[in-house]
C-alpha cells in the first residue's frame, strides 16, 4: 500500500500555477465564472437586466410629460424624469437583491454550494465572486437605464463633479446594501422554486412605497414611514439629488435631499446586511436526512 | 483489518452515531479502510449510507463516535484536508451554461497541485465534449464531469456516492474502468451503490449497512458465507430440467457426466449471487427495501 502511495506522490506533476492561485486572483476568477454563467442564462439576463429597462419604457411612456413641479416653477420636472431616477435605483436593487435572493436558493437546491464547500476554496471567495459579478451587472444595468432615460425621458447627466461623486457613492452604498441583503435573504426561501414567490412581492412593495412608481411625497405618511426603514427609498432620494434640479428639493418630504441621512441609512443597511449574511446564510438545504 | 496499523488506514470510524429529531440515522457504525482500498458501502435507502458518507466528507456533524479520514477529524476539516479529499456527491449541481473545460479548469484553480484539466477530461472520457456546455451532456456524461471535479485535485481519498445511478449498462462498464484506473494509482475509494454487480466488480471489500448499523463487512466473494454456501447443479434430460442442491457439486457433475457419457445438456453450477446474499441479509434485518 505504501508503495502505491509513493507511486501516487511521484505521479503528481509539479505545481502548474503558483500556489493554486492567491485569494484575490481566485476571487476574480470566481467573479468571472459567475458573470459568464449569468450572461449565458437568457432568463436571468431578461429578468434582471432587461426587465427594468422595459418597465422604464412602459411607465415612462404612460407618465409622458406630466409636470410635477408647481405651475410656473423653473426648471420644471416631469413625472417620467422622477420615475426614471427611481428606476435606476430599482435596477441596482434588481441586480443586487432580487438576483441573488432568487438564484442562490436555486444553486443551494442543486448542490452547487455544497460542491464548493467540498473544495478548499475559502468561503469568502464565493461571496466575493457574487459581489464582483453583481457589481459588473449593476454597472451594465445603470448604463443601460441611463442611456434610455437620457435618450427618451429628458434626464440630464450630472453636470458637476460633486453630482457625479454623489451618484457614485449612492450607487455603490446602495448596491452593497442590496447585495448583502440579497445574500442574507437567500436563506429565507426554503427551496429554489419558492425564491421568486418570496422575493418578487417584497421588491414590488418597496418600489410602490419608496417613490419609484409614485411620487414619495404624495404617499400616505404611514407608507412613507414604512419605506423609510428600507434602503430603496434612500437610494431613490439620493439619486434624485443627482438627476433632478436643486430647486426640486423643496418637494421632498423633509424639504431637502438629506444626503447625510441617505449615507447613514445605507451604511447602516450595509452593516446590518453583513450581520444577517453571517447569521442566516446556509450552504445546504434543510431536507436531506 | 487485522495487521493494519492506524497510519495505514485512510478512513477509520468507530461508534459513529447520528440522529435527526426522533429518527436514528446512524446507530453505531464501525469502519476501517486501509489506504489504496476500494470499499463499497451497500444498504437500502434510508439505511444511513449517505449520512455516514457525509459525516466522513465533513458536511455533517455527528452526535458521537470517533472519525478519522487521512488522520484528521472531518468535523474539523481545514483547507489542507480538503485539498487531499475528492468528493462526488449524489446528484450534484451543475453549471449548465459553462463548458466542460471551463468548469474543470475553474475547479483546478482551487488546488495547489491540480492535475492537468485537459488530462482529467481525457481520463473521464469527455474530450470530445470539452467545448460543450454542460447542459448538453447526457446523464452519464454529467456524472463523468462530477468525477472529473472530484479527481482534479489528485485526491488521496475519493468519496463516490451512488456514482452510476441512471447509467446504461455500457456506460456503467466504462465508468468502472475509470474507477479501476484511479484505484491503480493508489487512490483510496469509498463507494456507495445500489448495484451489487458494481460492488462485486470494483470493491476489495463491501460493508452492508441496515438500520444505521454495519451488519457485515467482507470481500464480495465471501459476504454472508457466500463462498461456503450450497451450490445448485442443474441440467436437462428427456424428462425435463432438474436441479440438485449440494455441498459437493464436482461429484454431482462427474456422476452426471458418467451417466450421460460426455456432455451434460444445459449444465449449470450456481452459488448464491451477491444480490441473493445481500437481500437475505437485509431481509433478516427487518429493513424495508426501497
Amino acid at each position: 500500500m505504501s508503495a502505491q502511495t509513493a507511486a501516487q506522490e511521484t505521479a503528481r506533476p509539479a505545481a502548474r500555477r503558483a500556489g493554486g492561485g492567491g485569494g484575490l486572483s481566485l476571487a476574480l476568477a470566481q467573479g468571472g465564472i459567475e458573470f459568464k454563467q449569468f450572461v449565458r442564462t437568457r432568463e436571468s439576463l431578461v429578468f434582471t437586466l432587461l426587465f427594468p429597462v422595459m418597465l422604464m419604457l412602459i411607465f415612462g411612456s404612460i407618465f409622458g410629460s406630466v409636470v410635477i413641479t408647481p405651475p410656473g416653477e423653473n426648471p420644471a420636472v416631469t413625472l417620467s424624469q422622477y420615475f426614471v431616477t427611481g428606476m435606476i435605483a430599482s435596477g441596482i436593487m434588481a441586480t443586487g437583491f432580487q438576483n441573488l435572493a432568487i438564484t442562490i436558493p436555486i444553486e443551494r437546491d442543486r448542490g452547487v454550494l455544497k460542491r464548493y464547500r467540498g473544495t478548499p476554496m475559502p468561503k469568502w471567495v464565493f461571496f466575493a465572486g457574487k459581489i464582483l459579478c453583481v457589481a459588473a451587472l449593476a454597472f451594465i444595468s445603470v448604463v443601460m437605464l441611463l442611456a434610455v432615460a437620457v435618450a427618451f425621458y429628458d434626464l440630464r447627466l450630472p453636470d458637476t463633479g460633486q453630482k457625479w461623486f454623489t451618484f457614485g457613492w449612492v450607487s455603490v452604498l446602495g448596491l452593497i446594501a442590496c447585495t448583502l441583503c440579497g445574500i442574507a435573504f437567500s436563506g429565507v426561501a426554503k427551496t429554489g422554486r419558492a425564491g421568486p414567490a418570496v422575493v418578487t412581492p417584497i421588491a414590488l412593495i418597496l418600489q410602490f412605497t419608496s417613490g419609484v412608481f409614485f411620487e414619495y411625497d404624495d404617499l400616505p405618511p404611514w407608507m412613507q414611514q414604512f419605506a423609510a426603514l428600507f434602503p430603496l427609498k434612500w437610494m431613490c432620494q439620493g439619486l434624485r439629488s443627482v438627476f433632478l434640479p436643486e430647486s426640486f428639493a423643496s418637494q421632498e418630504v423633509a424639504g431637502s435631499y438629506e444626503l447625510g441621512k441617505v449615507a447613514l441609512v445605507l451604511a447602516a443597511w450595509c452593516v446590518g446586511g453583513l450581520v444577517l449574511c453571517l447569521v442566516g446564510f446556509r450552504w445546504t438545504s434543510k431536507r436531506e436526512g | 483489518m487485522p495487521g493494519v496499523t492506524h497510519e495505514e488506514l485512510a478512513i477509520s470510524v468507530s461508534g459513529l452515531r447520528k440522529s435527526y429529531a426522533d429518527n436514528v440515522a446512524v446507530a453505531g457504525v464501525d469502519l476501517a479502510v486501509p489506504r489504496g482500498e476500494v470499499f463499497a458501502l451497500l444498504g437500502p435507502n434510508g439505511a444511513g449510507k449517505t449520512t455516514t458518507v457525509e459525516i466522513l466528507e465533513g458536511f455533517r456533524a455527528r452526535d458521537s463516535g470517533t472519525v478519522s479520514v487521512l488522520g484528521t477529524d472531518p468535523a474539523k476539516a481545514d483547507r489542507d484536508w480538503r485539498r487531499r479529499v475528492g468528493i462526488v456527491l449524489q446528484g450534484t449541481g451543475e453549471f449548465d451554461e459553462l463548458k466542460v473545460h471551463e468548469v474543470v479548469r475553474h475547479f483546478a484553480r482551487f488546488y495547489p497541485n491540480p492535475a492537468d484539466p485537459d488530462e482529467v477530461i481525457e481520463r473521464v472520457g469527455l474530450s470530445e465534449k470539452a467545448n460543450s456546455r454542460t447542459h448538453t451532456l447526457s446523464g452519464g456524461q454529467k456524472r463523468r464531469l462530477d468525477v472529473a471535479l472530484g479527481i482534479v485535485n489528485q485526491p488521496e481519498v475519493l468519496f463516490l456516492d451512488e456514482p452510476t445511478t441512471g447509467f446504461d449498462p455500457a456506460a456503467r462498464r466504462e465508468f468502472w474502468d475509470l474507477i479501476r484506473a484511479l484505484s491503480h494509482t493508489g487512490t483510496t475509494i469509498l463507494l456507495t451503490t445500489h448495484y451489487l454487480d458494481e460492488a462485486e466488480a470494483l470493491a476489495d471489500r463491501v460493508g452492508v449497512i441496515a438500520r444505521g448499523t454495519m451488519i457485515a463487512v467482507s470481500t464480495p466473494a465471501e459476504l454472508g458465507g457466500r463462498h461456503l454456501a450450497t451450490a445448485t447443479v442443474s441440467w436437462r434430460d428427456d424428462n425435463g430440467t432438474h436441479a440438485e442442491d449440494t455441498d459437493r457439486p464436482t461429484e454431482v457433475v462427474q456422476r452426471l457426466a458418467a451417466s450421460f457419457g460426455g456432455e451434460v445438456p444445459e449444465l449449470t453450477v450456481t452459488r448464491p449471487t451477491l444480490e441473493d446474499v445481500y437481500l437475505k441479509m437485509i431481509g433478516e434485518n427487518g429493513q424495508e427495501r426501497a
